[in-house]
């Protein structure tokens, strides 16, 4: 994502989050977790709070539950991001079903972390999809390999229905448990070359309309 | 329907029954033989006896006819007597049934008048609608609400075919057509409108019947959620405010409570143990109950357990216990990959590391549990360590059914 925005890598300044959770002590429990790395801005506890506090608010990233009263995060999503394409979101979730981790990066997140991850690399996670990169869990590299590859049917656009060679090789890595860093180093490229591999992965999975995509998630929904 | 049961694989062979017989057992066990039920062996027999048939070829079976063994029935004592009880009610319910038909016979001087089998065809016809509508068969036809069974239906429609001949043959044969079919049409007018009238009622009484059922279910499945929730979270929870002081214990039973709670909500309970990824999940599970430090298992792709995979899986999980026990991290990331003809697996930690040449070579956790035991089952492992940079296991397995 070209636009002019300063990148929050480099420290000089600290995104603006906006926390939507329905769990109070939750959204407390991040705020503080966080801690310097971001400003919080706004809070939101349900679907329509949550539009009405971004659209306030304007943040640089919103950290969004997937299971939200009033429709999920995916409503969330598809009624802010008509109006404000440039709001990223990074999804939070308890949640490690398939259909809900597909749906909602489906529905435009940049990213997916599950709620166990550590303060730091939430904070890492948050700069990174601030910056307009993409932020995939071990879990969701994992759920995008098996859905690019759960089919023997032909591709109907084979641009957006198939994943390069490298872009597998970096996904499995990243299902292995390596960050960026170490997946740059295994492979002899830089990490920018890493971060462009992630966000072309995330940009088939939100537009490639293979039916097994969804398909594949809603018939598997277990861990 | 004889020839329809010859060529059953299975059909019995034809014994007397002892097991729910009411006289010498040859109408049940003739039943049983066709596969018929057994009232209708019994009327047929009932029937054929007007005709002094039926007797001669009852007592014929009853003496050709060999009586079924006695072991094979074995029932208690308790459940005979019952049975026996019911018995002798089903059995005066055939006397009066024999001796109606005998004051009609007498009535109508003979069995070749079609009166009579006109009667004999209503009440079959009623005999058939009220054996449906028994409280057993009721109860059936309550389970099976909406898909009632088209054998159902069909009994009914014979029945009410047989009631239909039965009575409109009989006014026609007493001459009196004209008025029959008048008759008819009255009866079916009168039919139309008590059906009108009843028709709502009856539509509401099924919805409310079905709304009862879904409530019922619903309120099963809380019930069962409620037990599950006690037994499991609220447990958990107990032991956790008495452990508060100990973090890691606390962590511990948090994740596997977690672990718990994630596979009754999401698992399908079929592949519970079959399947490489539920066995991955669970060995992964269990290590990291025993040491505390949990792990993060992504699996891609599945497919079904061999020797060989779970030769992979004890050596995965080797290096499972030791990233655990001497990584000194707090987590442990588990990939797992199952392709068409072969699985791997990757055991990774951000740890302390170690340098594999000064491990000695009498040091049996590296060399026998992991390296020894993949090369033994023809896959491979490869260990990538250095001090302060983690350690990886990776482990690879070939697929029987692609090596063959």
């Amino acid at each position: 994502m070209g636009d002019g925005k300063s990148t929050f890598a480099d420290g000089a300044e600290v995104p603006r989050v906006v926390i939507v959770d329905d769990h109070r002590l939750f959204r407390s429990g991040v705020r503080g977790e966080l801690g310097d790395a971001v400003e919080v801005v706004g809070e939101a506890g349900d679907v329509d709070a949550a539009v009405r506090v971004i659209t306030e608010h304007h943040p640089d990233l919103v950290l969004l539950d997937v299971h939200l009263p009033g429709g999920g995060g995916v409503e969330v999503l598809r009624r802010v991001l008509a109006k404000h394409p440039d709001i990223r979101f990074l999804a939070l979730s308890v949640s490690d079903a398939a259909e809900d981790v597909i749906g909602v990066v489906r529905g435009g997140a940049r990213g997916y972390v599950t709620k166990t991850i550590s303060g730091k690399e939430l904070a890492d996670a948050i700069v990174r999809v601030a910056d307009g990169d993409a932020v995939f869990s071990p879990r969701l590299a994992g759920f995008v390999l098996d859905a690019f590859s759960a089919t023997d049917a032909p591709p109907m656009d084979p641009e957006l229905d198939r994943l390069t060679q490298r872009e597998r090789e970096v996904l499995r890595l990243i299902a292995r448990g390596y960050a960026y860093k170490e997946v740059a180093k295994e492979l002899f490229i830089s990490v920018k070359t890493v971060e462009t591999h992630v966000s072309s992965v995330l940009r088939k999975l939100q537009l490639s309309n293979r039916h097994e995509l969804s398909r594949w998630a809603t018939a598997r929904k277990l861990v | 329907m004889a020839a329809e049961t010859t060529a059953a694989e299975e059909e019995p062979r034809l014994h007397r029954a002892r097991e729910g017989r009411l006289l010498g057992g040859v109408g049940a066990g003739l039943a049983r033989h066709l596969g018929i039920d057994p009232v209708v062996a019994r009327l047929a027999l009932l029937a054929l006896a007007f005709g002094g048939i039926g007797i001669a070829v009852y007592a014929t079976l009853f003496f050709l006819v060999p009586a079924e063994n006695e072991a094979e029935s074995g029932e208690d004592e308790q459940d005979a007597s019952r049975r026996r009880g019911r018995d002798i009610s089903q059995l005066l319910g055939y006397l009066a049934l024999a001796a109606g038909l005998g004051v009609l016979f007498l009535i109508f001087g003979g069995l070749f008048d079609p009166l009579l089998w006109f009667l004999v065809f209503g009440a079959i016809g009623a005999a058939i609608l009220w054996q449906q509508a028994n409280p057993a068969q009721r109860d059936e036809w309550v389970s099976v609400t909406g898909i009632r069974s088209r054998k159902s239906w069909m009994r009914a429609g014979a029945g009410i075919m047989l009631i239909v001949i039965g009575v409109f043959g009989f006014l026609a044969f007493q001459q009196q057509l004209h008025e029959a079919r008048a008759g008819l049409t009255f009866a079916l007018a009168m039919l139309a409108g008590i059906s009108l009238i009843a028709a709502p009622w009856i539509v509401g009484l099924v919805r409310e019947r079905d709304r009862e059922r879904r409530e019922r279910i619903r309120s099963q499945e809380r019930a069962e959620l409620a037990a599950h929730i006690h037994d499991s979270v609220l447990h958990t929870l107990t032991l956790i405010q008495r452990r508060a002081s100990d973090p890691r214990e606390v962590q511990r039973l948090a994740r596997v409570q977690e672990r718990a709670l994630r596979s009754w909500l999401y698992q399908r309970p079929a592949d519970a143990e079959s399947t490489v990824k539920a066995a991955l999940e669970r060995v992964a599970a269990e290590v990291e109950e025993e040491h505390g430090v949990p792990i993060e298992v992504v699996c891609v792709g599945d497919g079904e357990m061999d020797d060989a995979v779970h030769a992979e899986l004890r050596a995965a999980r080797e290096a499972m216990v030791n990233a655990s026990k001497y990584a000194g991290t707090d987590t442990v990331s588990v990939f797992g990959e199952v392709e068409p003809d072969e699985v791997l697996v990757f055991v990774r930690d951000r740890g302390d590391g170690f340098d594999l040449d000064a491990v000695p070579e009498d040091r049996m956790g590296v060399r026998g549990s992991i390296i020894g035991r993949m090369e033994r089952h023809g896959g491979s492992a490869r260990i990538r360590t250095a001090p302060g940079e983690g350690t990886e296991v990776q482990l690879r397995m070939p697929r029987i059914a692609a090596a063959e």
